[in-house]
């Protein structure tokens, strides 16, 4: 081990092994990569670094060969290569343990480290003893003791991370990527992860790590590279390097002033919600909300926002907990209860819980307030297209007809019809769940104007946002989360970039065992 | 970009009208075909065009179409009910109990419609409440129905029941309109207006085309498919009535297979198997197609077997033609 540990503080120290040179990947209406660089080095750990949507996902999925770039080099030891298919990129050693690496439970332990190559006899058969052989070899290696024999679903989560990352490294892998590996693990099995990357380092593997934990950062990682937005921000080694400055570069930018948040008389208290728990989700959850206010919940992806805003609506079942709406409690069981209370929720998921892609959009938009638009249980056309088109037009939809299919649509139009769906049942309070993700910069803005005149028409506004920008600019008072919890309730000279994701990433609990 | 600086777009309501829509629509081609066979009949057979017989005819759908209309709801809700043939078979030996413990008709009509409604409750809550996949959950209740059958009955059989239950599957309203065939009519009148005219027949569609986006936008997922599971168990107790009042005695092997010619009837319909859309017109003029083809070919004395496969054929034929007429056309242009 000192002899692999000298050989690479030679001449090889800093010549790379691998090295993204200024990558640029696009889809349609986002530059995801802009022109980025990252330098994975034999033996050292590369955090990558970036709020979420900064493009961490997309290098993964570039270096993987999942995506192709659009421009730019990668090069293995200094010559360009390419990956046009993840198998390229598994040949040339590289390989990922992803956050949810796909396993089969009904396959042994051996046969998913090695599903898609699985050493053959002379037969063209699977040789299942030479397979079983080196998949020993290899828990061995990571000092995992697990039987190369057992059928997965006999085996704990934990253990099945240890087989993800088994299967990462039974190709001849000379870059390990690891993405958020800690996020599903207890305290004990991270440290255990911990050891198994340092194995990988004294093995002279080149590693690059992605995870939002600070303190994981700092214990692990010997450099680290920043993202913001799709742009490489900077990089250097982690010794040179305090966590204020870490911050700093993740967040970057004052917020440009593209939010028109108008002023709204802020009246009373019309959510009140006391103690909301969920059995595993998240947990004591307090807050007020007044009328015209916007009220911004941030937090990181996981944080348990989108699972309590669920649990509001009816959706899941909390624990424990009381809401009221006026003062008055209710009983929530159901959407349907949540929105004769008043309560409704935009979800961050348009496809699949937002609309129902494959009818027209005015049957989308009366779906909730059919007894409105009918008599007697009896559907009235007439009334239900004035109501479709005068919530439409007041989001300035853009669509061939009303009975054009909602799938039809840009996602920014899409989002429209939803939000438009949900001001026809006429509501007291309106979640919005990452209301702009995905869309255009022109909805955007067209989202974020009628939020702020909602606002000011007296309705009570709660905003998921995982963009930073969008939380400063649109809301009144802000809620962080961090892994199911309530960490802070920030307004006013105290909402800052660096505080929100300080509180998010949660730097100043670092110390306590949590 | 303020939203009220500029006048907002005017949107129409459709580009097309509704009837343009019907005219290219399954239930148009449906009818062609139903044209077709009617006129290739009259030609085959002269024995085809009257009315006693072809009143005759109407026999060999209206129990199934019955179950059909329900049948269609559920699956355009996303679901299915495989066990409606046992729930007859069910209800059947429900009412010979009855008859034997010396019940009259309208209480033996109670016993088949009740028997329909627990079946359809016992689905429901399984599908609903566990949360199971229907077409298992209706393929265990299929054995488990027709299994209850057969214990009761054994080799046996019930017979003798009331000469005025005999009514339903053998009485006349009128010259050669059998009372089946008007309460086909009646509750093809009624699963339309419920399917395409309430509130109710909006929420199966939005259950069927996406039921966790239905279910968020308050639609009470559950509550729409346990009623559509009572719904098909109640038509089953209804149709176990005409069939045994046609039949005037049960066996434990009644209705068998009958399942698959009421799901084949909803899918020749146009009803998407995987749920969302169809319609009832298009079920209405499938069953008029089932109906027309095996009276047809009966006149010209096909055997059954031979039957089974014509329908399977045709079934396979009607859905493929679109398909194939589609890749035809991309391929020439």
């Amino acid at each position: 081990m000192t002899f692999q540990a000298s050989e690479q503080s030679g001449d090889t120290a800093f010549a790379p092994v691998l090295s993204l040179d200024n990558i640029t990947k696009t889809f349609p209406g986002v530059k995801a990569l802009d022109g980025v660089e990252l330098h994975l080095y034999a033996g050292e750990v590369t955090a990558l670094i970036g709020e979420n949507g900064a493009g961490k996902s997309t290098v993964v999925k570039t270096l993987t060969g999942i995506y192709q770039p659009d421009g730019g080099q990668i090069m293995l030891d200094g010559k360009p290569v390419h990956f046009p298919t993840p198998q390229d990129a598994a040949d040339a050693g590289v390989t990922a343990i992803h956050q949810e690496t796909v396993l089969f439970d009904e396959l042994t332990v051996a046969e998913n480290v090695f599903i898609g190559h699985a050493p053959k006899n002379r037969f063209g058969l699977i040789d299942t003893k030479a397979m079983h052989a080196k998949t020993t070899e290899i828990l061995a290696s990571i000092g995992a003791p697990i039987d190369a024999g057992v059928k997965l679903k006999d085996l704990g989560i934990a253990s099945r991370h240890l087989v993800a990352i088994a299967r990462a490294l039974s190709v001849e892998a000379r870059v390990v990527i690891m993405d958020e590996p800690t996020a599903a693990l207890s305290q004990t099995e991270i440290e255990e992860l911990y050891d198994l990357v340092d194995t990988l380092k004294a093995q002279g593997k080149a590693i690059l790590f992605i995870s939002h934990k600070f303190d994981e950062i700092f214990r692990i990682a010997d450099r680290f590279t920043v993202f913001r937005d799709g742009q490489f921000v900077g990089a250097g080694k982690m010794a040179d390097i305090k966590e204020a400055e870490l911050v700093q570069m993740m967040v970057g930018r004052a917020v440009e002033q593209l939010f028109p948040k108008r002023h709204a008389e802020i009246g009373d208290e019309v959510l009140k919600v006391v103690g909301y728990s969920h059995p595993t989700e998240f947990e004591d959850i307090n807050f007020t909300l007044r009328r015209g206010e916007i009220l911004g919940f941030y937090g990181l992806v996981g944080a348990g926002r989108s699972e309590f805003m669920q649990s509001l609506i009816g959706i899941t079942r909390p624990s424990k907990g009381v809401v009221r709406i006026d003062g008055t409690v209710q009983v929530i069981r159901s959407p349907a209860d949540a929105i004769q209370a008043g309560i409704v929720y935009v979800p961050e998921d348009r496809g699949k819980q937002g609309a129902i892609v494959d009818m027209p959009i005015f049957q989308n938009v009366t779906l909730p307030s059919l007894h409105k638009t009918s008599r007697n249980g009896f559907i009235r056309l007439a009334e239900e297209f004035a109501m479709a088109r005068e919530y439409t037009e007041r989001l300035d939809l853009r669509a061939a007809s009303l009975n054009t299919n909602v799938g039809a649509l840009s996602g920014g139009n899409q989002q429209k019809v939803v939000i438009a769906k949900w001001l026809a049942t006429q509501p007291r309070v309106i979640i919005l769940d990452e209301p702009t993700k995905g869309i255009d910069i022109g909805s955007k803005a067209a989202v974020h104007d009628f939020m702020s005149e909602l606002a000011a028409q007296g309705l009570s506004v709660i905003m998921v946002s995982s963009e930073i920008p969008e939380i400063l600019g649109m809301s009144d008072r802000v809620i962080v989360m961090r892994e199911g919890r309530m960490v802070v309730e920030l307004q006013g000279d105290d909402l800052s970039p660096e505080t929100l994701v300080r509180h998010a990433v949660g730097i100043q609990t670092k110390g306590d065992a949590a | 970009m303020s939203l009220t600086d500029n006048a907002p777009r005017h949107i129409p309501d459709r580009l097309r009208s509704p009837l343009q829509d019907r005219l290219v629509s399954w239930e148009s081609l449906l009818l062609a075909v139903a044209i077709a066979i009617f006129i290739v009949n009259s030609l085959a057979s002269p024995y085809f065009l009257n009315a006693w017989n072809l009143s005759d005819a109407t026999f060999n759908f209206t129990e199934k179409a019955m179950i059909a209309f329900a049948m269609a709801l559920l699956i355009i809700s996303g679901e299915i009910d495989l066990s409606v043939a046992a729930i007859i078979a069910l209800a059947s030996t429900a009412m010979g109990v009855a008859m034997e413990m010396g019940a009259g008709t309208p209480v033996l009509v109670l016993v088949g419609l009740g028997t329909g409604l627990l079946c359809g409750a016992f689905n429901g809550a399984l599908v609903t409440k566990l949360g199971l996949p229907s077409i298992v959950v209706t393929i265990g209740t299929m054995s488990l129905f027709r299994g209850i059958s057969y214990i009761i009955l054994g080799d046996g059989a019930f017979r003798g029941y009331p000469s005025s239950f005999s009514w339903f599957g053998q009485g006349y309203v009128f010259w050669v309109i059998s009372v089946e065939f008007v309460i086909f009519l009646v509750l093809a009148v009624i699963f339309g207006v419920v399917l395409h005219k309430t509130n109710f027949g909006r929420m199966v569609y939005a259950t069927g085309n996406n039921a966790t986006g239905a279910l968020f936008s308050g639609v009470r997922v559950d509550r729409v498919k346990m009623i559509l599971f009572l719904l098909t168990g109640l038509m089953s107790g209804l149709a176990a009535i005409c069939l045994t009042s046609r039949l005037g005695s049960t066996r434990p092997s009644i209705a068998s297979g009958m399942e698959l010619e009421v799901v084949t009837m909803v899918v020749l319909g146009g009803v998407n198997i995987l749920g969302g859309s169809g319609s009832i017109p298009g079920v209405v003029i499938a069953a008029f197609v089932m109906g027309l083809v095996t009276f047809g070919l009966g006149l010209l004395n096909v055997p059954g077997i031979v039957m089974s496969i014509f329908i399977g054929l045709l079934l396979i034929g009607v859905i493929a033609l679109p398909r194939l007429w589609t890749m035809w056309r991309k391929r020439a242009g």
